[in-house]
């Protein structure tokens, strides 16, 4: 992508006119907006995202065909999207023959004036759910026009009512607790004796909005999918209301984003199998209905009961009801995204709100916090970049942490993380050119950056280049980053909290360790492989015992192991949103790997965030031949064992779970990228193996995510989302295993003891590795 | 497994009634299968509505009604769903407002999954044909727990009607 053009489009949007605060005033603000959101709706957003997502596991787990259906819908919306234009007019053809009319809307006051005049001298508009109405907000402008809407979803009825935005794609008052709703209703129709329980609400609501239908003169739905060769529109729905809506009233006014058309009937059949069981875990909503507006069923006349519902007795034919149809589809900046190369990935989102269902900031804050003026969670950062522009995605961007649990649940295999960071580095750099240091020279930083860059930023983005200084100075510089003064100017110029534990840096690197000690214990005369140990920047300056464990390990194994100084893998940055940063270290570790690779080296990885850089993102960066290489030959390190364990290795070289030492009853928790690559299975197995009984949580994120739970606005969040590992650990003494170093520090911090990497617990002690050695001589 | 089994089932996990008849016993098959003031509308291949059910309703009928009877076009064996169509005599109207929907399904009409039921539905859909693929009854989670029946009716039973002797 050209990051120059991004910059240059960025600059002419609208910036905030706000006075400047103190970076900490607005983090402090930011901090108890969240704990207030945690208080009021996280356990109703908690309860419900939680439940969807299990849905969705158990539907699309034992679908056998989960992966194909995802593959061709994927390529329909490729295909689709790229073909647009032409869709559009085929979908047209299709409408206008029908007997209907299409109108394409630049924007949400185009699509307005259009809808205001199509309804025109109705009194009531009634609605189903229809997430793009909400983001023209069409309501207001109905209103304007003296015409009431009645929203008849009864989610989108409570937040009508109580005058909020949705806090979820597809369940728009989730966040809602049911006695929320009793009050909500009580003091909105005035009622003594309120409705209480769920059923009473349902039967409350079907019966008021029923008659608010019956007497309505246009219907108003969304559309899940458009079809162009037909003009048939597809509505997903369990309640019932859009049913009714869209067969009542005379007119049906259907609203959608352009980016909703399908070229052909079949080519639904992917989503209608998917949308579902990906958003509620239903194999198939309650209704999926397929209209090809107008539609033929007659028209019922309330005012006049008596008079027969339809003049067709079964043989002959009664004259087509008078019925008018309106499909109103909106760009409203659809179209530059579809022009944007990062971007363009959003339009295929079916909005089943999977991404949010799985997303552990998600579902602790819900929509309210987690999206901006429509949009709801993970995909909302490309939503809202797109239409509402940055200033709207800024707000809640940071609550992508780039975890990756969205992206095996995504139906369209849309990249969010990646949508995520890309949005972040334009928010970056559009604010350095307004920071107090933009003048300076770009060349002054560290990084790829501009010099402008906020400060929280660089600090944590550039965590190698602190790491190495804080090696060569430790332990002075461990005493010195503890201190109470340093803290505090740390939480106040970068935003890190004073609650977490900095990392101490040890003063032996791994490789230097690994130098000292006189390279490998195996020749490679003896060895059955060849392996590269990556030192990534935690292990090879910070937690270097693990590295040194990977190297036993290998070893045990018959592995001839080298751990070259190498670049670090990028990933900080890339968290930071600094892309460029991240694309440089990632061609300089291929760079720096190239000859090893070609020598038939095997790259074996201890911190997963950075093996998950060299498998999923290098494929952004790197030449796809180079990609691939380096791609195929690196490993995460139990993944690594696993297949020397397979390749016949024996696990008796390794230590064991009955070791008098170990009382061999482990507590697992699988770092969140490692479980978006299957690698969670390997480090199970392996453990399972060396004798170890393992308890794993299911929990998709410890809440740590990098450097987020660091972060003073976030540090309570991040606590809030690691809470479940309390409750699967928080009773047992079993010994804490996590392979992610973040993840090991959230445990230690909630859980108030260490975690360790699964390679510790292998591996065999130095003194056996020695003995090997002389052996071998 | 045949079709027609794997069909009973889904509609078993739905919680949605069946009945197994013939063309014969099909009128009494439907008779009990409805409960309080039954409307319908007309059934195809010369099946019969019972006397008790009202097979030209009114506008106010859709109101007051307690049960609904219409045919369905299709059947889904995988989901336990059946198609209604958007026609002329009101079934999408009949099937959706009154508590209770009785769908009348030729066994011969049944398919094994949504991917043939959408390849069969395509040539009405393009000639301008309109309808919808229901499964079970009507729900929503919207007032914080499940209640099954929301604007749609809340109890589905399936009238199967075997091959004619």
């Amino acid at each position: 992508m050209s990051r120059a053009d991004d910059a240059e489009r960025n600059a002419g949007t609208s910036r905030s006119d706000r006075p400047k605060r103190s970076k900490g005033a607005e983090r402090s603000e930011r901090a108890e907006r969240i704990r207030q959101v945690m208080r009021e709706e996280g356990d109703a957003i908690a309860r419900n995202a939680r439940e969807h997502d299990a849905g969705r596991k158990a539907a699309t787990e034992d679908l056998p065909e989960y992966e194909a259906l995802r593959e061709r819908a994927r390529e329909t919306k490729e295909d689709a999207i790229e073909n647009l234009p032409e869709l559009v007019e085929r979908l047209r053809e299709s409408v206008e023959a029908n007997g209907g009319h299409l109108y394409v809307a630049d924007d949400a006051a185009d699509a307005n004036r259009y809808i205001v005049e199509a309804v025109g001298d109705a009194e009531t508009v009634v609605k189903s759910k229809s997430m793009t109405t909400e983001e023209i907000e069409v309501n207001d402008a109905l209103a304007a026009a003296g015409v009431e809407p009645v929203e008849t979803d009864l989610g989108e009825w409570v937040i009508q009512l109580a005058d909020e935005s949705p806090s979820h794609l597809i369940g728009p008052a989730i966040h809602k607790r049911r006695e929320e709703i009793v009050e909500l209703f009580a003091e909105e129709f005035d009622l003594a004796d309120p409705p209480e329980t769920a059923a009473e609400l349902t039967a409350f609501a079907r019966e008021r909005l029923g008659e608010r239908i019956r007497e309505a003169d246009v219907g108003m739905t969304g559309a899940n999918f458009v079809v162009a060769e037909s003009g048939t529109i597809a509505l997903v729905t369990n309640e019932g209301n859009a049913r009714k809506v869209a067969a009542t009233p005379d007119t049906h006014v259907a609203v959608s984003g352009v980016e909703k058309i399908v070229p052909t009937v079949a080519d639904l059949e992917p989503f209608v199998n998917l949308l579902s069981r990906s958003g509620t875990g239903q194999d198939l909503t309650a209704y999926t209905s397929l209209l090809t507006p107008p539609v033929e069923s007659p028209v019922p006349d309330f005012d006049a009961p008596d008079e027969p519902l339809s003049d067709i007795d079964g043989s002959g034919t009664a004259a087509s009801p008078d019925r008018e149809f309106h499909l109103v589809l909106i760009d409203n900046g659809r179209l530059a995204m579809r022009e944007d190369e990062d971007l363009r990935e959003t339009l295929y989102c079916i909005r089943c709100g999977a991404c949010a269902n799985s997303c552990g900031n998600f579902r602790s804050v819900g929509g309210h916090v987690f999206g901006g003026e429509t949009y709801t969670g993970g995909i909302a950062g490309g939503w809202e970049a797109g239409i509402e522009g940055l200033d709207v995605a800024a707000e809640f961007n940071d609550l992508c942490t780039g975890c990756s649990r969205c992206v095996p649940a995504c139906p369209v295999k849309i990249d969010i993380p990646w949508i995520n960071t890309v949005v972040r580095d334009r928010i970056n750099r559009r604010a350095a050119e307004g920071s107090d240091f933009a003048f300076l020279p770009d060349g002054l930083a560290p990084d790829a950056e501009p010099a402008g860059l906020d400060l929280g930023r660089r600090f944590v983005g550039d965590f190698a280049t602190l790491a190495k200084w804080g090696h060569r100075t430790a332990p002075l510089a461990n005493r010195l980053s503890n201190a109470g003064p340093v803290r505090a100017a740390l939480e106040r110029v970068v935003g890190i909290d004073r609650r977490r534990d900095l990392p101490e840096f040890a003063s032996e690197s791994l490789v230097e360790w690994f130098d000292r000690r006189g390279g490998s214990r195996v020749s490679l005369a003896e060895a059955d492989r060849d392996a590269i140990v990556y030192p990534d920047t935690y292990t090879n300056y910070v937690d270097v015992e693990r590295g040194k464990a990977a190297v036993r390990t290998l070893e045990a194994l018959g592995v001839h192991v080298r751990v070259p100084s190498l670049p670090p893998s990028g990933r900080p940055p890339l968290s930071q949103g600094m892309v460029a940063t991240a694309e440089e270290r990632a061609h300089d570790l291929y760079a720096a790997l190239a000859e090893h690779v070609d020598a038939g080296r095997d790259v074996v990885v201890v911190e997963p965030s950075d093996l998950a850089m060299i498998r999923s993102e290098y494929e952004r960066f790197l030449e796809p031949d180079s990609f691939e290489r380096l791609a195929g030959t690196s490993y995460e390190v139990l993944e690594y064992v696993y297949g020397l364990l397979e390749n016949g290795a024996s696990i008796d070289a390794l230590a064991h779970g009955d070791d008098a030492t170990r009382n061999g009853e482990l507590a697992y928790h699988p770092h969140c990228q490692a479980r978006t690559l299957d690698l969670e299975e390997y480090t199970l197995a392996v453990l399972e193996r060396a004798g170890y009984d393992v308890r794993t949580s299911d929990t998709e994120c410890c809440g740590m995510a990098g450097s987020f739970g660091y972060k003073a606005e976030y540090y309570e969040l991040s606590i809030d989302v690691g809470e479940p590992l309390v409750e699967d650990f928080g009773g047992t003494d079993r010994t804490l295993v996590a392979s992610g170093t973040s993840c090991g520090e959230q445990l230690d911090a909630l859980l108030d003891r260490p975690a360790r990497h699964p390679v510790e617990l292998i591996a065999p002690p130095e003194s056996a590795s020695r003995e090997r050695r002389d052996r071998g001589r | 497994m045949s079709t027609e089994t794997t069909f009973l089932e889904s509609l078993s996990e739905l919680d949605v009634e069946v009945t197994r008849t013939t063309p014969e016993s099909c009128a009494d098959a439907i008779d009990d299968a409805t409960v309080g003031e039954a409307i319908g509308v007309p059934l195809p291949d010369g099946l019969a509505l019972p006397p008790a059910v009202t097979d030209r309703p009114t506008n106010g009928d859709l109101e007051t009604a307690d049960t609904g009877v219409t045919p369905a076009v299709l059947g889904i064996a995988e989901t336990g769903s059946v198609h209604l169509e958007s026609d002329r005599a009101g079934t999408e109207l009949v099937s959706l407002y009154p508590r209770r929907h009785v769908a009348v399904l030729r066994v011969a009409d049944l398919v094994p999954d949504v991917a043939t039921a959408i390849d069969r539905l395509g040539p009405d859909l393009r000639a301008g044909g309109s309808g919808v693929i229901a499964t079970g009854p009507s729900a929503t989670a919207d007032m914080g727990s499940l209640v099954v029946g929301a604007h749609g009716p809340s109890e589905v039973h399936v009238v199967l009607v075997e091959a004619g002797q």
